[in-house]
């Protein structure tokens, strides 16, 4: 299934970057340059050649592991996202864990706690989370948090304390998911048939939670998550380029902007590999959960 | 053993069941019968204190397990007898047990939790228990999950774990509703012999008559969340007085012969917001007069048995 979804995905990436109007040539030649330079550089990078031949040299490439060389970085494009790919798993890592954790967490308590004033709370939050887009929540807080109140870094990957602003940004929206998946596969799991025979066992309401309940409402929170791995790599395109961080999205921006085409495809090609590697993980964490997964897969 | 008295429960301002009383002893088997909505289910719900978990509260009457009123206990002291002292028996097996857990380990939780068993020895007992079911291969039973049995095996369960911490008193709520013909039987029996075998007090809730002719010793005949007849298993079935009961045992069907019509009641049940005024069968009984409109029949005790009917009260 990952080999034809990966050979599709890099006929779409490949497709899309080269029907962009512009090429990379223009940023390289010097102001004055007569249109036979121009044809030169054209022939040396092989974009004179057919579309179809371009793509089928680069695939043939890219099998053999070789990204290709980066036409105005002028530096092989694994070169490239091997500098960039660092930064931003560290910080969607961190977002992950950040909306993973806290969405849960806030989820189970609007689910368990009966609270009026908590119910509203929480369902205004999870309104905002869902529908804040990412890089405007960004200027907010860097607006906030660095500009007026100085504690953070405006932009920059010196240290720590510059993590803080972008994985509060990106985790923000997951934060809001995973909260409103919880809390109804919660409430989902608490009006099963099987809950009442829980409580006739005599176990605490605490126990059945914990032992029985959450271990359900895990399943669709679980299918969410994975999904979330590859759009959290791909929400923080535009977030890093509002911090000025290095990564995969910075250099995916800057590289769009120059049609620098094989550093666009190889960026793009590593957020798509991320997704598909998120819906794999995905599907083991679900049958290692679920023994009625399980079943069906073998 | 088990007392019920004026029980009444309440959702809200409606108040979908009322004067319940029944009592219970050991060795017996007390038969609930009704249509559905007749508060069957929230009778036994009563008993083993979760009707809080539909949204409902006990308002009126006493509840006496052993000398002990539960009606007043705390929680803790309730989850106690649950699973413990009490043993619940739920209508759809299918979904009665957690799916993503294996039945041994289901089994032990509560074993663990009532009898203070380590795992090993709880494991143990659960094994035996599930020998004792005529469950076969009980060890490796344990490491299955639910949905790969079947639908009477996992009744079983449900009973082996109602059993497991050695309770006093049963509730079985429509145990083989959910089950096929040959199974229900099965399980009936299997029910059956419990009872005499570990001198239990069973409380069988069921609709089907016929279930309640083979098993019970005692029946309470429910009707719109009032019990309206109650008696020894031969007063309901040669002598029941009441209209209602009367036309529930006309409804079983015996030795039919093919082409010959399945008798059944006119109308239905009314829901718990629109009961009738006066007694609650009323539009539905052949032999209403003027004054089953007006009123409800108070409970009337008849020889061995009690009756709540006005053609009752007139002749008496």
């Amino acid at each position: 299934m990952l080999i034809p979804v990966s050979i599709a995905i890099s006929m779409v990436v490949f497709m899309i970057v080269h029907l962009l109007p512009g090429d990379p040539i223009d940023n390289l030649l010097r102001i004055g340059s007569s249109p036979e330079d121009r044809a030169l550089m054209v022939a040396k990078y092989g974009l004179d050649q057919p579309l179809f031949t371009q793509y089928f040299l680069w695939m043939g490439a890219m099998f053999q592991g070789d990204f290709g060389q980066a036409i105005v970085l002028r530096r092989p494009v694994i070169d490239l996202i091997g500098q960039n790919l660092p930064y931003s798993l560290v910080l969607g890592g961190l977002a992950f864990a950040f909306s993973s954790i806290v969405g849960m967490l806030l989820g189970t308590v609007s689910a368990v706690v009966k609270n009026p004033i908590l119910e509203r709370f929480v369902r205004g939050f999870i309104l905002l989370g869902s529908t804040v887009p990412g890089f405007w929540l960004a200027l907010l807080l860097i607006l906030a948090f660095s500009v007026t109140l100085g504690w953070f870094p405006v932009s920059g990957a010196k240290n720590w304390q510059s993590l803080v602003l972008p994985v509060l940004t990106i985790g923000f929206g997951g934060v809001a998911l995973v909260a409103r998946v919880t809390r109804v596969a919660l409430q989902d799991a608490m009006r099963e048939d099987f809950v009442m025979l829980l409580h006739a066992k005599g176990l605490s309401p605490g126990v059945i939670l914990i032992k029985h309940l959450i271990p359900h409402a895990l399943l669709p929170v679980v299918t969410i998550l994975a999904l979330r791995i590859g759009w959290i790599l791909g929400g923080a395109v535009t977030v890093e380029f509002v911090f000025g961080r290095p990564g995969l999205g910075s250099l995916l921006i800057r590289a769009i902007g120059q049609r620098d085409y094989p550093v666009v495809q190889g960026c793009l090609l590593m957020l798509a590999l991320a997704v598909m590697i998120g819906t794999l993980i995905g599907d083991l964490a679900q049958a290692s959960l679920d023994p009625r997964v399980r079943e069906n897969k073998s | 053993m088990l007392d019920v008295k004026n029980l009444a429960v309440a959702f809200g301002d409606i108040e979908p069941l009322s004067s319940v009383s029944f009592s219970l002893k050991r060795g017996e088997i007390l038969g609930i019968v009704g249509e559905s909505g007749s508060g069957k289910s929230l009778t036994a719900l009563s008993i083993i204190g979760l009707l809080h978990l539909q949204g409902g509260r006990i308002t009126r009457g006493q509840i006496t397990f052993e000398g002990q009123e539960l009606t007043q206990l705390a929680e803790k002291d309730y989850r106690k007898l649950r699973g413990g002292r009490i043993g619940l028996i739920t209508q759809n097996p299918m979904t009665s047990l957690d799916p993503l857990q294996k039945i041994g380990s289901q089994l032990d939780s509560v074993i663990k939790l009532h009898l203070g068993f380590s795992q090993a020895q709880a494991r143990e007992r659960t094994v035996e228990l599930l020998d004792s079911l005529r469950i076969p291969d009980a060890a490796l039973i344990c490491e299955r999950y639910p949905h790969q049995m079947s639908g009477g095996m996992k009744q079983r369960i449900v009973i082996a774990m109602a059993l497991a911490a050695d309770p006093d008193l049963l509730i079985a709520d429509e145990p083989t509703t959910a089950l096929d013909v040959t199974v229900q039987a099965q399980i009936i029996m299997l029910l059956k012999k419990l009872v005499k075998e570990r001198d239990l007090a069973l409380i069988l809730i069921t609709h089907d008559m016929s279930v309640v002719a083979q098993t019970c010793d005692k029946v309470v005949v429910m009707y719109a969340g009032r019990a309206i007849e109650q008696g020894s298993v031969q007063y309901i079935f040669h002598g029941a007085q009441h209209p209602y009961t009367q036309a529930l045992i006309k409804c079983i069907p015996h030795g039919l012969s093919k082409g010959q019509k399945l008798t059944g009641i006119r109308g239905t049940v009314p829901t718990v917001k629109n009961y009738p005024k006066g007694c609650a069968f009323h539009p539905r009984c052949d032999r209403a007069i003027a004054i089953c409109s007006q009123q409800q029949p108070a409970l009337i005790a008849a020889s061995d048995a009690v009756v709540a009917c006005h053609l009752v009260g007139e002749s008496a």
